[in-house]
């Protein structure tokens, strides 16, 4: 039964692959190819009201349909609004609702009020003068996070009752990840945090290792999401990092800071706002570490696959499939580097949080 | 004449490549003078590769 399951989901998403590059093809008929697969690129990166999986255009009649997963929108604008995204008819079309109108700009995926010709104001410097409703739609990426969260709790929670059922040892899934919760607890967590106190912050170390290692290995199937290479999500990853190391500091954390113990009088003073602007650079550098990498990495893949498009030769295929698997490879090592640097780093920060200098120093 | 602004990020790259290439150098000649010590090199040193790649990545988003 478990089997079938992951059989499932394994198909499921490796289907999705062979409709998923096929929107890509239809750039070609349109003048600047090099312009509209920056488009693309830039068009994938931001956070969508769909999950777009393929396009095709009718060679008699020439219209474009898009196959593509409709969201939920949520808008607050005098009172909660509810309709699906496929009402937006990417940009084309106006929504009403409660005679107020409003549109999405197919550009940046946001969604404007308008009137009812959905006219939107463009100023000089190129910036959308039209108001903005609050958003609180389901998103690709909103989605994604919910699915990845419902996985994470019923994979976790059955393998922790099935060392119950099973006299303590692992079985199925569970081979493969025993290890992995193994490391993080013994690798990861003793040594930086102490073994009086690891294990208060186990819970959030192995949650946040497994939510962005999923994360980025979800970004490299060919759904297209980009959870992990959104600044927003990583923003708040490193939020709790930080509130946690600052919330459950010790008075020898706070010392160190502002009273570094052991130096001259001076160099105190002098020392004092370093180490006060560390505590927010610290967690500044996880959130800047893990959007740039996934972001890069994105950005990279889709460029090498554009390489096809732009060459229309037989060498700028061979080169741009080599090309694109030897980085996908490596993506799937950042993936797992990455997840794990920021455990590491996460566990290293609340170390110093919690570091008892019981000796003079 | 004007230096176009991608000859930074030339550069940013060139600096993070020796850094982390310095460290991988590091890591390697102190993993073959103690192989008993490569674990812990070995996580040190993706620390620091890490810490550099970041300050890379900063300054070429800052471009």
């Amino acid at each position: 039964m478990k089997h079938i399951r992951f059989f499932i989901i394994f198909f499921t998403l490796f289907s999705l692959s062979l409709h998923a590059t096929d929107g890509f093809k239809k750039t070609e008929e349109k003048g600047d190819i090099k312009s509209e697969i920056k488009k693309y690129i830039k068009h994938h990166l931001k956070d969508s009201h769909s999950f777009y999986l393929t396009s095709f255009t009718n060679d008699e009649t020439g219209k474009k349909t898009y196959v593509e997963i409709p969201m939920p929108v949520i808008l607050y604008d005098n009172g909660f609004k509810f309709f699906m995204s496929s009402d937006f008819k990417h940009g084309k079309e106006v929504v009403v609702d409660n005679e107020s109108f409003y549109r999405m700009n197919y550009d940046n995926n946001k969604i404007y009020k308008t009137d009812s010709q959905g006219s939107i104001n463009v100023s000089e410097e190129g910036k959308i003068l039209n108001e903005k409703p609050l958003d609180f739609s389901i998103t690709k990426n909103i989605a994604t996070i919910l699915l990845v969260s419902v996985l994470m709790f019923f994979l976790f929670t059955s393998l922790a009752k099935s060392y119950k059922t099973n006299n303590g040892v692992s079985k199925g899934v569970g081979r493969f990840f025993e290890p992995i919760i193994l490391y993080i607890r013994d690798d990861i967590a003793i040594p930086n945090i102490g073994l009086k106190k690891y294990k208060n912050y186990m819970s959030f170390l192995l949650t946040v290792f497994f939510f962005v290692w999923f994360l980025n290995m979800l970004g490299l199937t060919p759904l297209g999401v980009n959870v992990t290479g959104n600044i927003a999500v990583t923003f708040s990853l490193a939020l709790l990092t930080f509130l946690i190391t600052n919330l459950t500091a010790n008075k020898n954390y706070w010392g160190h800071i502002f009273w570094m113990p052991g130096v001259p009088v001076l160099i105190k003073i002098v020392l004092a706002p370093i180490e006060f602007l560390g505590v927010f650079i610290k967690p500044f550098s996880l959130l800047i570490r893990l959007y740039a990498n996934i972001q890069a990495g994105h950005i990279v893949l889709y460029s090498l696959i554009g390489l096809m498009f732009i060459f229309k030769a037989w060498i700028g295929s061979s080169l741009s499939f080599f090309l694109a698997f030897f980085i996908a490879i490596i993506e799937i090592l950042v993936a797992l580097l990455q997840a794990y640097i920021f455990t590491m780093l996460s566990a290293l920060y609340f170390g110093f949080a919690v570091e008892d200098h019981s000796e003079a120093h | 004449m004007e230096i176009p602004l991608i000859v930074g990020g030339g550069l940013i790259v060139i600096g993070v490549g020796i850094g982390i290439g310095q460290i991988g150098k590091g890591a390697m000649e102190a993993i073959g003078r103690q192989p008993d010590a490569s674990g812990k090199i070995q996580v040190a040193a993706l620390i620091l590769a890490a810490l550099v790649e970041g300050i890379g990545f900063a300054a070429l988003f800052a471009l």
